[in-house]
């Protein structure tokens, strides 16, 4: 089975999300990012190479430096987020309404046995 | 039980804030109590594959609570609760732990509204220090649903595997 390579994926991993802040605005080449983080240069690459697979970065030549630059159009699915959101809240809601009945089945009978 | 009750998320984009609201077939007495409740929230906040565990709720002050997967992995939220008027509203700050840095803070207001036919609405208003808060919370309330997701895109595949 292929490995799942798409925004969600990019955006799961917090340094990746923190990638993705840090060349928003600038394109940076590897250094320039790995100098950013704690982390290992080559765990920097990969989730570079993770980014670049799931379409959120473009590497361009400049020179003898490649940049990273990021792509944001596919970003767009990310409104997406709110929906999963929202549905995540609605789990959650629709366990609360089988406590509230409970709890108003309780209160029922204890009215009943007043 | 599916329900006729929709759950509505409002964040309009560059926005701090954001807006959940529902309404529950209970009488706000009820929908406040399941709220606030230390015995009672356990049994419905937090992602369904997690386990809830209430560190701290003192009424009108500090709160901690702390969700646990199956791994182990704790995922802990503090604040402190500004106003509890039952049954009203609760007005409360909360903080998500797992950020990586601190006073990422958000201010959440619920409000409970009683309705005719003994039902509630339930409004919450989070605002953030930032647009970018507000969306890095969205995202990492994601996360878990995501991973949710990403299980049951697993299964599929593997059904039709299978089948093929």
């Amino acid at each position: 089975m292929q490995t799942r390579r798409d925004v969600f994926q990019a955006i799961a991993d917090p340094t990746r999300r923190e990638i993705i802040n840090l060349i928003a605005y600038q394109s940076l080449n590897l250094n320039a990012i790995a100098e950013n983080f704690d982390v290992s240069r080559p765990a920097i690459s990969q989730h570079i190479k993770i980014l670049t697979e799931c379409g959120l970065i473009v590497i361009k030549k400049q020179g003898r430096e490649r940049y990273c630059e990021a792509s944001l159009g596919q970003l767009g699915e990310v409104s997406q987020w709110i929906e999963r959101y929202r549905q995540l809240w609605d789990r959650q809601f629709s366990r609360l309404d089988d406590l509230l009945e409970e709890m108003k089945a309780k209160t029922r009978k204890k009215n009943k046995n007043n | 039980m599916a329900s006729k009750n929709q759950t509505k998320v409002i964040a309009e984009p560059g926005k701090q804030e954001l807006f959940i609201t529902r309404e529950f077939e209970a009488p706000r007495e009820l929908v406040f109590k399941a709220f606030t409740d230390p015995d009672l929230l356990p049994r419905w906040l937090g992602p369904c594959d997690m386990t809830m565990k209430i560190d701290a709720m003192e009424p009108n002050g500090y709160w901690r609570f702390v969700h646990i997967d199956k791994k182990g992995n704790e995922y802990a939220f503090h604040g402190v609760t500004h106003e509890e008027k039952a049954p009203e509203r609760v007005i409360r700050t909360f903080e998500f732990e797992g950020l990586p840095e601190r006073g990422h803070v958000s201010m959440e207001t619920a409000i409970f509204e009683a309705l005719p036919g003994d039902r509630t609405r339930v409004t919450v208003q989070s605002v953030f220090r930032s647009v970018a808060d507000r969306d890095g919370m969205v995202q990492s309330g994601m996360e878990g649903g995501v991973v949710e997701s990403h299980q049951k895109l697993d299964e599929l595949l593997a059904t039709e595997l299978q089948l093929g």
